[in-house]
Parts: structure tokens; sequence; C-alpha cells
């Protein structure tokens, strides 16, 4: 796969217009290594100028700041920004949206200003300019949900870009009982991802996974790598792999561009 | 003798004013405890932020049912108040309905008045049925139990029965308008309170002017008593509401304050040149190292404090909260009322000791807030988005959580596992960084 390095287009003297931030799940977890591959196959095919920074990337620091560890988190973000302004970097695009809430609102103040978008504002654009079209009818008529990710929605309002995406493939969009502003969260957030829960009835990822089978979706449409292990992990745990998918809004448009 | 009356009102205005005064300043000494944060970044912003969630009510009405009866009694309470003017005046000088000569224009203000009383009175009895008959979840929480649960009741008594005495003053006015008594001089319609008219049938002039009199004063007295009955209930928010909107969050909700104490020192870190043990340059004390986080009320900042005192307990953040949803601890609504609660209780320890903290052996860390409820939270801003009145629990988790990592290192020990992971190998997982781009490989 093609892929190229900011170091490399750099040294060609051939910056690229946008770095591709793959964050940590992007990189190693190996469901959310098929949703960057799927969003770079579409950068591919649209022709976009862009680059990784590959083994020069390190974690934003989001978990490490929502577990309470600022110190942590601005060693990470430091270290980062320096790597990106060594780049030159103007505009970021990344496909987890605590990346996004992070570099977006949380590294200017430490002298990181950049533009950045998430992936699905940037595939709207791509839409948008004609750059990528949405045609063959694989997604025709199905129902999708789309799973509000709280740092892309209330954490920075983004809450039509991923919708309009998949009212684009002819799908037909359905909302769970908590949708947008009171969006209920997948359980991952705040560096739960990487803990055991606290004592309780119930996971919170079943009870998300619950609202959705209640619109009985073919496909549940994510827009973060950790909701989407969350949300995979709620239909295995209802036996209903068989009959709902799991899906990033990058893979549902790369697979409906036969990508 | 004439004049006794008015001398009597005017002391118990004085009084209750006086005394509610008081809590004011009491209010503002404790909110002060707070530590100091600029907040004077976009007034017109804040101003319209005021207006619309606090004045406006916009986020009262994401909720229909409760946000409409919320409506019908915040307008009554501010509508009505107006009438209260006029009492006022009346009861300094001894005169009767002295705005009568607006006419047309009295007319309507006191018939709208009495409707909005009767629509308040039933809005309060549907908000009684809601918290005693239906038992909706979120009134019936863990901390809703004692005083928080008798509040909420007493509020509606008193509301009901200030209305009341409204209408039966009213009524027996309008009665004596009717009769020609001297003073009563006909002034404004009475839509609601010329029913209650029919109740005063058969009754002699003095009679009247005595249901008149004490409706009247009791009234007033009332309100009086309502004024000052705020400091102590949940009921603040009637007037909280409004500098909590302005000083709230303007930044988007998933931005979280970057610590400037530990920018310089990670500067520090960084910098290649820096020496660490270097003495501190001429003239320059060495500071004491600050503390990172909040472990009491006093490290929190004013606004949050603010907010503490503004909460009125109405529990759309906890009904919202996904980890109180699925049975966790955590209440957003608890963590705002331990923060009011141990507030108070800081504030009354300074009172007794001559303006001067003494350390009681408590906290708001683990005494009122337990870490298992502050690891319970997700960050997903559910209870800031809930809150009618911009309150923003979410940070004081965040500053709780910073003082357990920073100054106890006490995190779970996942997120430990997890936090070594990020500094070695800059991933939460253990994986090399030499790795990063190895999912290229291949097709």
């Amino acid at each position: 796969m093609k892929v190229p390095t900011m170091a490399e287009l750099f040294a060609a003297g051939k910056p690229p217009e946008i770095l591709f931030w793959v964050g940590c799940a992007g990189s190693f977890d190996d469901r959310a290594k098929k949703i960057t591959k799927a969003f770079v196959q579409i950068l591919n095919k649209a022709g976009v100028s862009f680059a990784v920074l590959g083994t020069e990337e390190s974690c934003t620091g989001d978990p490490a700041k929502r577990a309470g560890n600022e110190f942590l988190f601005q060693m990470q973000a430091m270290t980062n920004i320096e790597v990106l302004n060594g780049y030159e970097v103007k505009k970021v695009v990344t496909a987890c949206p605590h990346c996004f809430n992070t570099i977006k609102n949380e590294y200017p103040g430490l002298g990181g200003n950049y533009e950045v978008v998430h992936h699905t504002q940037f595939l709207r654009q791509l839409l948008e300019e004609g750059k990528i079209s949405l045609e063959g009818g694989k997604y025709k008529g199905k129902r999708i949900t789309y799973h509000d990710p709280c740092y892309l929605g209330r954490g920075n309002q983004v809450y039509e870009a991923p919708r309009e995406l998949i009212r684009k493939l002819d799908a037909e969009l359905v909302e769970m009982k908590s949708c947008k502003q009171r969006g209920l969260c997948c359980g991952a957030g705040g560096a739960q991802m990487f803990k055991e829960p606290e004592k309780g009835d119930k996971d919170i990822n079943i009870a998300r996974t619950e609202q959705a089978i209640d619109v009985q979706p073919e496909i549940i449409a994510a827009a973060c790598p950790f909701c989407n292990t969350m949300m995979t992990d709620g239909v295995k745990n209802k036996e209903k792999e068989a009959s709902i998918a799991v899906m990033d809004i990058a893979e549902l448009i790369a697979s409906a561009e036969n990508l | 003798m004439l004049y006794l009356p008015n001398i009597l009102f005017i002391i118990l205005l004085v009084a209750g004013i006086g005394y509610f005064a008081r809590n004011v300043a009491r209010l503002r000494k404790n909110i002060k405890l707070g530590k100091e944060v600029d907040v004077s970044d976009n007034p017109a912003q804040r101003w319209k932020n005021m207006a619309k969630i606090a004045l406006g009510q916009t986020k009262m009405v994401v909720r229909p049912i409760a946000g409409a009866l919320h409506v019908i009694v915040y307008l009554g309470f501010i509508i009505i108040n107006i009438e209260v003017l006029e009492i006022i005046i009346d009861g300094i000088f001894g005169t009767h309905r002295i705005f009568a000569p607006l006419g047309a224009i009295y007319d309507v203000l006191i018939a709208s008045f009495e409707i909005l009383a009767f629509l308040v009175i039933v809005a309060v009895m549907l908000f009684w049925i809601r918290r005693n008959i239906i038992r909706l979840r979120r009134f019936i929480k863990p901390e809703m139990k004692g005083w928080p649960k008798t509040d909420a009741n007493l509020i509606l008594y008193i509301e009901v029965v200030l209305m009341v005495l409204f209408l039966t003053m009213n009524g027996a006015d309008y009665r004596l308008q009717q009769m020609d008594v001297a003073h009563y001089t006909q002034a404004g319609v009475f839509p609601i309170s010329q029913f209650i008219g029919s109740f005063f049938d058969g009754m002699s002039v003095s009679s009247l002017i005595l249901v008149e009199r004490t409706a009247w004063w009791l009234h007033i007295a009332g309100i009086l008593f309502f004024l000052n009955y705020l400091y102590f209930s949940k009921h603040l928010h009637i007037l909280l509401a409004f500098p909590n909107t302005y000083f709230g969050r303007l930044k988007p909700q998933g931005q979280f304050r970057n610590l400037d104490a530990v920018t310089q020192e990670v500067k520090l870190m960084l910098d290649p040149s820096a020496d660490p043990f270097a003495a501190p340059a001429e003239g320059e004390e060495e500071a004491e190292p600050e503390k990172f986080g909040a472990s009491d009320v006093m490290d929190l900042s004013w606004v949050q404090l603010l907010s503490a005192y503004t909460c009125t307990e109405c529990g759309r953040c906890t009904d919202e909260c996904p980890a109180n949803q699925t049975g966790k601890k955590l209440s957003p609504r608890k963590i705002m009322m331990d923060t009011r609660d141990r507030l108070e209780a800081v504030g009354k320890n300074i009172a007794a000791n001559k303006g001067q903290f003494v350390a009681d052996g408590k906290q708001l860390l683990n005494d009122y807030i337990t870490p298992e409820e502050l690891w319970a939270c997700t960050t997903c801003n559910a209870c800031v988005q809930a809150c009618p009145v911009s309150i923003d629990p979410l940070s004081i988790i965040m500053d709780m959580r910073q003082y357990l990592v920073m100054e106890q290192s006490a995190a779970p020990t996942d997120l430990n596992n997890m936090m070594g992971n990020l500094e070695n190998n800059g991933a939460p997982w253990p994986f090399n960084q030499m790795d990063r781009l190895n999912w290229a490989e291949g097709k």
C-alpha cells in the first residue's frame, strides 16, 4: 500500500498538503488498522496530497490527560508539536475523534496551531468537490444507525458530516433513542478503554448496543476506533454479529467505491 | 396608631431584606474561597449565553414536559414580582393599589398575574406528582434522600401557599371593591379570584377586610421568608442561574484546560540547556510548588464553587450519565451537591474560627467524593450538555483525578500500565514505536 511519510516527502522537497494523523489505535489495533487502510485507499483514489508521520508519530496524550496525568499529556503534546512544527504542518486529518479533539483544542495552547479536521468532515469535503463519488448503490436502502463519538459530537459539535455521508450512500439512516447532543457514550472515553469498569449493573457498551439493536440496523456506523471496538464487543455479546456489522464511515465509503 | 401598619411593614421589609443581604455576603465569601480564574474574555458571547440559557430557558425545554411546566413557574415568578413592587409601595404608604391609575394596562397586568398564579398552582402540583407519585428515576436517587427531598417539596408547598394567598387577597379585595367600601377603590380585572369571591358570600365588610388584610400580610411576609429560605436551599438557582450561565464554558466541551504550572515544568524538562539544579535567580524566591489538581473546595475555581451553589438538583446530568445509567456510583449531581455541602462546612469552620480555616480532618476527596465515583467517568460531557444552567461537573471530576494521579500516584493499576506504555512506547499499549507503520505493509 502506497503510504508516503512526512520524512520522505519533506526530504524530497515536496511537502504534502495534508498530514494524516493515524493515531495509536489506527496504527496498532487490528480492527482499527482496517479503518486506516480504507481511509488511505480513499485518499489515494481522490489523489489527495498527504503523508503520515509513521514512526515519528506518538500518542497525542489524550488518555493520559483524561486519566489526570497532565504531565505525561504535556510531555507527549510538546514532543509531537515539535515534530509537527518541524515539518511545517498546516492541516491535519485524523480518523480518531480523540486525536482530533486533542490536536485541535489542546495543542494550540502549547504552541501547536493547525487546521484539524476529522476524516468524516474531510470525506464530505472530497464528496462536495467531486473527488469521490458514492455511486454503485451497494448500501442502497440498508438500515444504518450512526453512533456519535462523544469527542466528535458533544465535544466539537460535529453531528452532520458523518450523517450526510450515510445519506449519500442512499442508505436508510435510523437514529437511536439517544443521539446527537444526547448521544450515549460507548464507554471507552476518559481512558476507560484501558481499564476495567467500576462496579455496576451493566457495561456501558452493552447499554449502547441495546439502544442500537432497538432500531434494528443492518449496520452500526462508527466514526471512532474506540467506539468501533466497544460496539463490536457489544454486538458479539448480544450474539448479533451475523446480522449487524459495525463499520467505520471510511470503510462504508471505501467499500461503496469498491476500493 | 394611624401609621402602625406602615411602620410594622417597613420593619418587616428591612429585616427581611437585611437578613437576605447577610446571606448574600456569606455566599460571596464562600465562593471567593475558590481559586482565581480569568473569565473576562468575550463578554458579548457571555451576555448572549445568559440571555439565551437563563433568561430564555433554552436548555430547560430540551425536556418538553418539565420544560413547559418550568417556563410557567419561571414566568409566574418574574411577572408576579411586578405586583410585589406595588404591594411594597402600598405597604409603605398605606395606599390601595397605587398602580391603578394605569387604567387598562393595570387591568391587563392584574388579569395576567391572576392567570399566571393559577397556572403556577397547576404546574407546581404536577411537579409534586412527578416527584412523589410518579417518582421519576432522577428524583429518587440515593443523593436525594433527607434534606434534598424535603427541600424540593417545601419549595413546592411554599409556592402554592404564596399563590393561594395572592388569589385570596385579590378575591377579597374584589368583593370589597364591588361593595364600594372606602379605601378599596375599583381597580383591576380578576379573572381567577372572582370565583374565590363566591366563598365570601354573606360575609360582613369587616370580616372581608380581615381576610383581605390577613392574606395581604401573609403573602408579603411569605415572600420575604422565601427570599431568606433561598440560601439554605437548592432554590438559590433562581438567582445564581444568571451569573452561572454568564461565567459558563465558552470553549468546545471537548477542550480540557492545560495546566500552566505543568507547562513550565515540562518545558524545563524538555529544554536540553536547562539546569534542574540551578539556584533560583537573584532576588527570586523559590516558590512553593503548586498543588496539582483538587482534593478540597479551596483547590477549585470560584466559578466551580458558584456552580455548586447554583445547582438545583434537577438531576438531568445524572439521568444522562452513562456511568450512572449502568449502575455505577458516579452521579454528576452528587459531585455538585458534595462540593456545595463541603463548601458550606468550610465556610462555617472559617466563621467559627475568626476568619481562619482550621483543619477539620476532612476534605472533599474521600470524605465526600470517593475515587470510585471519579474513576467511573467516561468524560463524555453528557452531564455538561444536560445542565440547564451551564454547570460543568466534569471539570471537578477532572481536577480531582489530577490530584489522585499527580499528587498521590493513586491511579487504578490498569491506568498505570497504560501510562507506563505511553511513556515508554508512545502508545497506550505495549507496542514498539518503530512498528507504527507496519499496518501499511502488504496490500
